[in-house]
């Protein structure tokens, strides 16, 4: 593939990131920010740079109105504190810490002198959300700008104050320098009094990847001490004066509707009900109280028959549903004669691989604390899209979306799980019949059955190749599962690719790298059948159909680090896995080891080769690839959803495995570090060469193909 | 209802609570010690791990009732003023988490671990710890930091106490 086609997969929000509300459009006064944020400097970054620079003139500007659409800003203030609000959200994947490095490289301070503001949406600039690997391309990069249209103004400020020339002057330590007349100012005596504001302009120049100091380096996370001492204040921590716990009343299977309730138990034992439509809840002193007040309610619920798990696949198939592709990310693309090249190649090969549903089961469920003052609603809640969630807000009270503030407090975690707002609604939702605040934290079986999941999906691909391993027709279809990463990176000249939209019998929606890890299985142990048919070694099929660059890098580099082409031992398999998602390029090499008579499967080593750019930290790079392996081992392995008639049958963590330290491979990572190419992110591309890895792996070890994540729910059947 | 009394991190609380309450929801709504976490309510995933008695016990099966002749130690009483326990170093060091929801328990658990044994294999460790989950997939890093706390206790003098 080439640097142009490359270009032309955008990362804009896929099919199940959920559609984002209409960007809110900033209109403050400047003097209202300044009154906000005391005096100082403020750097505007705009999400249109080019209407902007017309705007503004790119000098510091005095006038009382501020561009529109601000997608962040910083304000050096009077004590050099450099603030940074940013609508962007943290959740584990660190990035409170490594735009705090982007901002402390531009402007010449440590680290420490940084503080991010982030997930508000009264204080910070809207932002559709986190997920997609978006932070890392476009957030870092906005905030470079703006910290160093801060460290141009400072320098200007000081060339004024000294009656020279800025050309002659350092930025340096939070401090301007003029080395030749052996001054200097510190960047607070430069900002106090100041009232100055300036938007980004194209010309302010960025300090170039190759020469970064405090990027470019591994970096402690900002905030670690709060996390060893729990002092953080997640979400389900948050705490008022006078508040109440909720809990909700859920209905015995999905889309039940409710018939009959009685409420009356409840209400003597102290609790605030509330019965709206189908939404039934209390809110009470404590959650024991809530949960004990829940159960004493009677209900009657009408519930529909559903389809259940072991129909799965054969439902997808036959519910495909037309309708326009809401995203433009492709449900069709067509190149060559693909029957044409079927009917001539020497080998055709037809296979079918699945892949469950799966669970996010971010070890925080979701929780909201809500609180009303008159009209106007404040919630604390765990969430990648606090915007979103004031819009669904905004749509559930029938209230304006400026009566509703979201604050974000650091997630425990979401993985793409925490897109959208129920908790936060709820708790809403009793907070105003309760007339005080309400918290509502999900139980674990509550964010297993009522959140939503990884969506499952069938997928055929028909290949056919010559002998000498050259493939010349590629057909793909793809029930469900989305599509993600669905084209192919291989050179082929016919091929036919298609996502076909179905219904779906679960609630389905975002999870860390969607559909690619589907698209990747099939494809990459599709690559991994064909090799074994016309008795080519893997790694040397793959080159031999890949002309991007980059991607052959990642292959070669892992397969280097991993020691392809050594010798087994019996029991021991190799595979691989690899691919091009969200601007990064990922190649995992396996190791597994299969017992032949209990049919234990143990993946006893994973080597990854990713690269995303120019690298911002490195060891929170590391830690990342890491975590993408270790949870897509869950997936991979043993992780399903099982369901029957509306209802969750494994919905407990002691019913649905996830992987604990005894599934933990040896985890090797070789990272390749572009300082001539743009920052990407690195949440999700790495997860996506994991199982096929494994499955070939297996393949390898005992002979048998798995073409179904997950691969051994129930160990291997040999023979 | 009944008044529990009950010592956490050498402190005297005195509750009115149900004895069958967990000791969870007791430390997290009656006492405001958030620091333990609520993860899956059967004891499955560590996340409430606190120390009874220097012994590691999912605080979110254990009713309050039981503990009120016992020492509680949660993550919030590790520290000795801003002096962080050799386990919270060695996890800050080793960036042993991501979004750090696990890591009260795991921290909880590997105090526990160390105090019954101080040189764990790494198998030990494994073992011991597995009933915690880390969604993140920090497990190797937590390994480490394990590793690197028993260091500390044995530094050259050089490097003195404190930090």
């Amino acid at each position: 593939m080439t640097e142009v086609a490359h270009a032309h997969i955008s990362i804009e929000p896929e099919r199940y990131e959920l559609t984002a509300a209409a960007p809110y459009r900033f209109d403050l006064d400047r003097r209202e920010f300044f009154r906000f944020l005391g005096g100082g400097i403020l750097v505007v970054s705009l999400l249109k740079p080019a209407a902007i620079a017309q705007e503004s003139g790119g000098a510091g500007r005095r006038s009382d109105s501020l561009p529109k659409e601000i997608d962040a800003w910083l304000h050096i203030g009077d004590n050099a504190k450099i603030t940074v609000y940013s609508g962007k959200a943290e959740m584990g994947q660190n990035i409170r810490t490594s735009l705090s490095q982007a901002v402390a490289e531009e402007l010449h301070v440590p680290i420490a002198n940084v503080e991010m503001v982030m997930g508000d949406t009264q204080l910070t600039p809207f932002d559709m959300g986190t997920f997609g690997s978006r932070t890392t391309p476009t957030m870092n990069l906005q905030l470079r700008k703006v910290a160093a249209a801060a460290r141009e103004m400072l320098i200007g400020l000081a060339a004024a104050q000294w009656q020279i020339d800025r050309q002659h002057l350092i930025a340096a330590d939070g401090r301007i320098t003029d080395p030749a007349n052996n001054r200097a100012v510190e960047y607070a005596a430069l900002t106090k009094g100041q009232q100055l504001t300036q938007a980004v302009t194209a010309e302010t120049p960025l300090i170039s990847a190759a020469r970064w100091k405090v990027a470019g380096q591994s970096a402690l996370k900002v905030d670690g001490v709060d996390f060893v001492t729990g002092r953080h204040r997640y979400p389900s921590d948050q705490k008022l004066p006078d508040m109440l716990y909720g809990k909700v009343l859920r209905p015995p299977s999905f889309g039940a509707t409710l018939a009959s309730v009685d409420m009356q138990k409840a209400e003597q034992m102290g609790a605030t009900t509330v019965r709206d439509g189908n939404f039934v809840g209390v809110a009470a002193a404590s959650s024991e109280l809530a949960a004990a007040a829940v159960a004493a309610i009677h209900a009657e619920w009408k519930s529909e028959p559903q389809p259940s798990s072991k129909d799965l696949f054969d439902y997808l198939r036959k519910n495909e549903v037309a309708g326009e592709d809401p995203t433009g990310d492709g449900d069709r693309y067509d190149v060559g004669a693909v029957d044409e090249a079927l009917r001539s190649a020497d080998h055709r090969m037809q296979q079918t691989y699945t892949v469950s549903y799966i669970a996010h089961v971010p070890l925080e469920p979701r929780a909201a604390l809500a609180k009303w003052d008159g009209d106007n609603l404040t919630v604390w809640t765990g969430t990648q899209r606090p915007f979103g969630v004031r819009g669904q807000l905004s749509e559930a009270f029938r209230i304006p979306e400026d009566r509703v503030r979201v604050l974000m407090p650091d997630t425990g975690s979401g993985y793409g799980g925490k897109h959208t707002g129920e908790t936060a609604i709820e708790a809403a939702r009793l907070a105003r019949a309760a007339k005080r605040p309400v918290k509502l934290v999900w139980t674990r079986e509550e964010e297993f059955t009522w959140a939503y999941f990884r969506p499952a999906g069938v997928i055929d691909v028909t290949s056919g190749v010559r002998s000498d391993g050259t493939i010349t027709a590629w057909e793909f279809h793809n029930y469900n599962s989305g599509s993600a990463g669905i084209r192919s990176y291989y050179e082929i000249p016919n091929q036919r690719i298609v996502f076909h939209a179905t219904n779906s019998p679960l609630r389905q929606g975002s999870y860390r790298a969607l559909a690619a890890t589907a698209n990747h299985f099939a494809r990459e142990s599709h690559m991994d059948e064909i090799a074994h048919a016309v008795k080519m070694d893997p790694l040397e099929f793959r080159l031999k159909n890949l002309k991007d660059e980059r991607l052959r890098a990642v292959f070669e580099a892992a397969a280097k680090q991993f020691g392809w082409g050594r010798s087994k031992v019996a029991g021991q398999g190799f595979g691989m896995g690899g691919g091009y998602e969200k601007l990064g390029n990922i190649a995992t090499f396996a190791e597994v080891e299969v017992d032949r008579n209990s049919g234990d499967v143990k993946v006893a080593r994973v080597v990854s080769a990713f690269a995303c750019g120019a690298i911002v930290n490195p060891d929170g790079l590391r830690n990342q690839i890491e975590g993408s392996n270790v949870q897509g081992l869950g997936g991979a392995l043993f992780e399903a959803i099982e369901f029957d008639n509306g209802k969750i049958l494994n919905g407990r963590m002691s019913q649905y495995r996830v992987p604990r330290f005894s599934d933990v491979p040896i985890l090797e990572t070789v990272l390749l570090d572009r300082k001539d190419i743009p920052s990407v992110g690195a949440g999700e591309c790495p997860m996506i060469g994991l199982a096929p890895a494994i499955g070939n792996a297996i393949f390898d070890a005992a002979g048998v193909r798995l073409r179904s994540l997950p691969l051994v729910p129930n160990g291997l059947k040999v023979g | 209802m009944a008044t529990i009394r009950l010592a956490v991190n050498g402190n005297l609380y005195t509750v009115d609570a149900d004895p069958a309450t967990s000791l969870l929801t007791v430390l997290r709504e009656h006492l405001d010690l958030t620091g333990t976490k609520y993860g899956c309510g059967e004891g499955q995933c560590g996340a409430c791990t606190v120390l009874i008695d220097g012994k590691a016990q999912r605080s979110c099966i254990t009713t309050v009732g039981t503990v009120s002749q016992k020492q509680v130690t949660t993550i919030e009483g590790l520290a000795s003023g801003n002096r962080l326990h050799p386990v919270q170093e060695a996890f800050l060091q080793a960036e042993a988490m991501q979004c750090g929801y696990c890591t009260s328990g795991m921290i909880m658990s590997a105090v526990a671990l160390l105090q019954r044994n101080s040189t764990p294999k790494e198998s030990e460790i494994i073992d011991f710890m597995d009933g915690n989950v880390c969604r993140c997939g920090t497990y190797a890093r937590i390994v480490r930091a394990i590793q690197n706390a028993v260091k500390p206790m044995a530094v050259p003098a050089g490097k003195g106490a404190g930090r």
